[in-house]
């Protein structure tokens, strides 16, 4: 995947747990939960995702490394290279 | 009595099968509208249900429902529009002063089937599992969705009551105003029931489920050919406050509460009695002091199940059978059994019958079964009456669990 394409998937992921956010202006060096409503329940949704659909385990001491969209750009990269 | 320990209905908020409102349900029942159709759920297959088509983006947001239960939303929509439906200055109220009391029949079992199903998509890896299970299938999560979206900060909780659960959560509310808890009572129950595959499967497997080739015509209490129940999901919650605090802000009161009674069969886990079911209408009559030809109707918990419509016909017969003008009904040939719902529901069916004297019918009865031969059955067609002032509302569930609610006209 692109550096391009892990942040569509990203925010294909987010409009799915905060479907009434608008995510047409995130900035993607603040973090997500700054920008639109997204609590700690949402966020594991977000980590649940990564794993059901791309069997991606985070684990818990890399949480915040997933803070902001280019944070999981940096983070995904290596996981969804040959992808 | 003084006026602070009378307790009225000042406002009802409800999604039937065949409407969403209190005007569109009663039209309906006057003029033979089902809510039963054809529905195809996980493992069944086709069968049949009634199913409601409220907005719940009315009061909720798409993240809500992506998070909270269906049966939330229910009650959440039910709550809303009973509240706007009293005219009460919400903003206003005291929200510690407001309880919100929802009966059930059970509460969960949705939520962890579809967790279940997940799960098996994923090779059973418990990974997967969602992190909003516990707060979906607590039990108390119907009536707290509520609390959480308008910001109520009183207590909440459901009432476990089977399929006498909707006359139990007014029964809680009444009793929580007339201690003084609250100043105001959310109450009454609610049923999401269909969208577990188990309660068909279940009612099926005991031969209880109904099916007919025409899906309007499958909840037939007492007649000859009714097979079983139509599951049916639901709501109604009712603002309930004393007496005192309707008339000093000129609320619009669509009844008061007479009395009420709850027993249990203490005899069988599935089969009613109806001994216990008349000890439980006599204990309600004997409490509010009323006799039983003053009974104007009795509105039937019958749900379409060959033993459980004698079994309720034999105890009305034994209390009424004197009472020259107690007319009985059902409305659950309308839209099936809703379940948790169905008690606060039936009921809100029939409270204009206080203004128009009109008797919504059974339908559905071809051949009367000559063991559900109740004296003043209202059969297939509405019935204008002298007067309507006192109404009794019938809901029993299993493990023996029996509740009456008597409610009269304000006057």
């Amino acid at each position: 995947m692109t550096d391009q394409q892990i942040k569509d998937m990203i925010l294909e992921i987010v409009a799915d747990i905060a479907p009434d956010a608008d995510l047409s202006n995130i900035n993607p060096d603040v973090r997500l939960r700054e920008q639109i409503e997204l609590d700690s329940m949402d966020f594991l949704d977000i980590i649940m995702e990564l794993r059901k659909r791309y069997k991606i385990d985070v684990p818990e001491e890399d949480y915040m490394k997933l803070s902001t969209l280019n944070g999981c750009v940096e983070y995904l990269r290596p996981h969804l290279k040959d992808r | 009595m003084n006026n602070d320990e009378r307790i009225v209905i000042t406002g009802v908020g409800l999604t039937s099968p065949n409407g969403n409102t209190l005007s569109e349900f009663r039209n309906n029942l006057l003029n033979a509208v089902s809510g039963v159709q054809k529905f195809t759920t996980r493992y069944i297959g086709e069968t049949l249900a009634g199913i409601c088509n409220f907005d719940p983006l009315k009061y909720q947001k798409k993240k809500d429902l992506r998070r909270g239960t269906r049966a939330g939303s229910i009650s959440i929509y039910c709550a809303n529009e009973a509240v706007a439906d009293s005219g009460i200055d919400f903003e206003k109220f005291d929200k510690p002063r407001i309880g919100v009391y929802i009966g059930t029949t059970e509460h969960g079992n949705v939520e962890t089937e579809n967790e279940i199903y997940n799960l098996s998509q994923f090779d059973y890896d418990t990974k997967i599992w969602s992190h909003h299970h516990n707060p979906r299938t607590v039990a108390n999560n119907p009536a707290g969705e509520v609390t959480l979206n308008m910001k109520i900060t009183g207590p909440h909780y459901t009432i476990g009551g089977a399929c006498a659960a909707g006359n139990l959560g007014i029964i809680q509310g009444v009793q929580m105003l007339k201690l003084k808890e609250v100043d105001l009572a959310i109450a009454g129950g609610v049923s999401e029931s269909i969208h577990t595959f188990g309660i068909f499967a279940a009612f099926r497997n005991e031969g209880a489920l109904a099916s007919h080739p025409d899906p309007t015509k499958a909840s037939r209490p007492f007649d000859s050919a009714r097979n079983g129940i139509v599951i049916s999901e639901g709501g109604c919650l009712y603002t309930l406050e004393r007496l005192s605090d309707a008339l000093a802000r000129g609320a619009k009161i669509y009844a008061e509460i007479a009395s009420y009674a709850s027993n249990s069969d203490a005899l069988d886990f599935v089969l009613p009695n109806s001994e216990r079911q008349a000890e439980c209408i006599t204990l309600a009559l004997k409490r509010g002091g009323i006799a039983p030809e003053q009974i104007d109707l009795v509105n039937t918990h019958a749900t379409s199940t060959p033993q459980g419509d004698v079994s309720e016909c034999n105890a009305v017969k034994k209390v009424f059978g004197a009472s020259e003008k107690t007319y009985v009904n059902n409305t659950k040939s309308f839209i099936g059994h809703t379940m948790g719902a169905a008690g606060a529901l039936e009921l809100a069916g029939n409270l204009d019958s206080f203004n128009d004297c009109v008797i919504h019918p059974t339908i559905n009865i071809d051949n009367l079964d000559p063991a559900c031969d109740v004296k003043n059955l209202v059969v297939n067609k509405p019935k204008k009456v002298d007067k309507v002032e006192y109404i009794l509302n019938n809901s029993f569930g299993m493990i023996g669990i029996n509740s009456v609610l008597i409610v009269k006209k304000y006057k």
